[in-house]
């Protein structure tokens, strides 16, 4: 097997009341695009948070190992710093904090990234258009008032400039319009073509994977990986649902638990 | 809440022996991370009064000033009624660490007052090149004021400033220009007369240094005024006053910086700040305050604003061990309007009373007040606001918004707006929020890079943001540093 970029193995995790994830083990190697499905409440946002090392979930078992380090017990902004970004469903609004200096000191706590402020300009601008993504936002306070498509630009945004090495897009429930849809979309051709990262889609709208070339697609029910399988999953997954998932047997754990 | 314990840690001198330089020495908190604040210099050689208050003392203090007699007189009325005043005890956070009989209302440093940076004494000169106040002179402002303890060590104006009229120097010197004389005579303690409260009278007995400001009808300053009290000396008392005269239609930035290093001993600063500011004219009062934690702020200040004038208050308070401190705006004339912008920043052994009161008596006067409050390490803060409109105030309005950040579940924030309104044509409003820093925030700025501590200050910056956009940009950068200390640095 050659070298993956993420490997969760065996990882069971949830809140301090609350047991979510059940030795889920899962592979993505670099460059890969790997898709997550399943029902409401599977624990697909979960599995994503706790990959970025949200203090909300506790790890009780099982590892994380990214690019060749264990990132298990890491806090989000070391893992943030190693390559791992995750877009969020419902990205927060930070009142008072100018979105431009923002981007600009996330990227200067990245010796890869650091520059000088006239080609920071001249490359913020660069993606700002690729994104159609009017200049005067730059200005504005970090998602303070923004459409919900609006902050899924932002974060495709973040995502173009940070070049991290694994995008995590948690897209469930956020029930995308078709405006903030082909934001993402083209957030996504832009991230595989200028950095060639791999990426995990966490989502069970089919539509915005039709313009994606699928690796891998890994379903999730009551916490635990139940299939995977190739893009054709999708297809299928389109036809019949996740009924075929559900069955009793499949979820060896009862409890109901939330994404 | 403030009693003498937060202040007399670990085996620090205590009662009321003086200190030997050594002792002195050995009292200077070391917090390295407030060391942009935290030196102190000799006293030596010093003119240093008994602690303590006795007629003596101010006919002491008026004579080395050589004032005219009614002074002497007003500075006598006003001893008489500080010591026939209780002390209060029924107001906000407890002063009772602040022992009167140990504090010296005069500490003079040895020198006369200069006109140039190179005749300041150099000791005082270095405590000031690190404040930055030469080179913010250098760079932008149109004339400086530096007081250190009880007296103003530079003063000087450029001379484009002082050609188009413009006053500014110290009221010690206009009491003694014949010109003048008459000019402070007919304003000073107008409007905080002596009997305002127990603190206001002690002002008027001992006040020292501060500055005196006239611009002429018509005049517009390109740069603001500074000045910058400095009190360097341990158990001592700073009394400045500061009055200024904005003539109609002339317009002034006023900057006024506080700052002082820590000693375990209580300091009290009772300054008295007089404006006036007359039809059509507009002032901008700037301050940022940052008092080291043993500090007693119970200053007073206060605005007159004629017709169609505009008073602008912007206030950042983050020093002090307690603070009193209620700016106040009278809108006398039809039309003024008064905004008031301030920040409030309390930690560990701080317990700040802060607000603003605003007067309304002109028809359609408008005032605007938007004030945030951080507080963190068990720091308390306290929002006061007090607006009055008179009976005559046809269709005023006035809104007030109070925002608080609690950063942890020990710390504490109120808000006491009181209103008082007497004309049924007035509009007035109220909205106050508190909150603390959601997970959510932390995570998403975490998992961007940020660490926590950043995360946590940048949320805290943000929060501030409309408030120190208003500062002037040192001071703006200055209080930006200063929350990121407070927040990475702090230990207690």
């Amino acid at each position: 097997m050659s070298e993956q970029l993420l490997t969760v193995s065996d990882l069971s995790a949830g809140t301090d009341d609350k047991p979510i994830l059940h030795g889920v083990s899962l592979t993505v190697g670099a460059g890969e695009t790997h898709v997550l499905m399943g029902p409401n409440g599977a624990g697909k946002s979960t599995l994503g948070h706790v990959i970025m090392g949200d203090p909300t979930y506790r790890v009780t078992s099982g590892s994380i190992t990214f690019d060749g380090q264990d990132v298990t017990d890491l806090t989000a902004d070391k893992r943030s710093l190693a390559g791992i970004f995750l877009s969020y469903q419902a990205p927060v609004e930070v009142p008072g904090v100018p979105l431009y200096s923002f981007l600009r000191t996330i990227c200067q706590k990245r010796p890869e990234l650091k520059t000088t402020a006239r080609k920071f300009r001249t490359r913020v601008g660069q993606i700002a258009e690729q994104l159609d993504l009017d200049q005067s936002f730059l200005m504005r306070e970090l998602n303070v008032g923004f459409s919900g498509g609006e902050k899924k630009k932002i974060e495709m945004l973040q995502l173009l400039l940070l070049e991290p090495k694994l995008a995590i897009l948690d897209e469930t429930d956020s029930g995308l319009d078709v405006d903030a849809l082909s934001v993402v979309s083209r957030g996504i051709e832009a991230y595989r073509q200028n950095v060639g990262g791999a990426l995990l889609v966490i989502t069970h709208n089919t539509r915005i994977l039709e313009r994606l070339t699928v690796d891998r697609t890994h379903v999730m029910v009551k916490g635990h990986l139940v299939a995977e399988g190739p893009a054709s999953l999708i297809d299928e997954i389109d036809r019949e649902g996740f009924s075929r998932f559900e069955q009793p047997g499949v979820a060896a754990v009862g409890e109901k638990a939330e994404a | 809440m403030a009693d003498d314990k937060t202040l007399t840690p670990g085996g620090a001198p205590s009662g009321s022996e003086p200190l030997t330089p050594e002792e002195r020495k050995r009292a200077q908190v070391q917090d390295v991370d407030r060391s942009l604040y935290d030196f102190v210099k000799s006293e030596e050689g010093y003119e240093r009064y008994e602690d303590g208050l006795t007629p003596e003392i101010v006919r002491s203090i008026s004579a080395r000033k050589d004032e005219p007699d009614w002074m002497l007189q007003m500075r006598l009325d006003a001893l008489d009624e500080y010591h026939r005043r209780p002390m209060a005890t029924n107001w906000g956070p407890s002063i009772a660490g602040l022992d009167l009989d140990h504090i010296s209302t005069y500490v003079s440093p040895k020198t006369k007052q200069a006109r140039d940076w190179n005749d300041v004494p150099k000791d005082i000169k270095d405590t000031f090149d690190r404040l930055g106040i030469p080179q913010a002179e250098r760079e932008s402002l149109a004339g400086v004021g530096a007081q250190y303890d009880s007296e103003i060590v530079y003063h000087n104006m450029r001379e484009e400033v002082a050609k188009q009229g413009v006053v500014y120097t110290t009221i010690e010197d206009a009491l003694h220009d014949p010109q003048w004389e008459p000019v402070v005579h007919q304003y000073f303690g107008h409007l905080i007369p002596m009997t305002d409260h127990k603190f206001a009278a002690l002002h008027y007995a001992v006040w020292s240094g501060g500055s005196f400001v006239y611009v002429p009808e018509g005049v517009t300053l390109d740069y603001p005024l500074q000045s910058y009290f400095r009190l360097n000396a341990a158990g001592a008392g700073q009394f400045e006053h500061t009055l200024i005269i904005v003539e109609p239609g002339a317009d002034l930035h006023f900057i006024e910086g506080c700052s002082a290093p820590k000693y375990y001993e209580a300091n009290l600063h009772a300054g008295a700040v007089e404006l006036f500011v007359k039809d059509h004219a507009r002032l901008r009062y700037s301050t940022i305050e940052n008092w080291s934690k043993n500090m007693y702020n119970l200053n007073t200040k206060r605005a007159t604003v004629g017709a169609d004038a505009k008073m602008e208050w912007v206030s950042g308070s983050f020093g002090s061990h307690v603070s009193y401190l209620y700016p106040t705006t009278i809108l006398a004339g039809d039309r003024g309007s008064c905004e008031f912008t301030g920040i409030t920043f309390s930690g560990a052994t701080q317990d700040l009373d802060t607000g603003c009161k605003v007067i309304m008596n002109g028809a359609d006067t408008t005032a605007s007040v938007q004030t945030k409050s951080i507080s963190k390490d068990g720091g308390i803060n306290t929002f006061r606001s007090s607006v009055v409109v008179g009976r005559h105030a046809d269709r005023a309005r006035c809104s007030v918004s109070c925002q608080s950040l609690m950063l942890d579940d020990i710390s504490r924030s109120d808000t006491i707006p009181a209103m008082d309104v007497r004309n049924p044509t007035a509009q007035v409003g109220h909205e106050a929020t508190i909150g603390r820093i959601s997970d959510d925030t932390i995570l998403y700025l975490m998992s961007r890079g940020c660490s926590e501590a950043e995360a946590r200050t940048l949320v805290v910056n943000g929060f501030a943001n409309p408030v120190s956009k208003e500062l002037p940009m040192e001071y703006a950068v200055e209080m930006n540093n200063l929350i990121k200390l407070e927040m990475e640095g702090a230990i207690g």
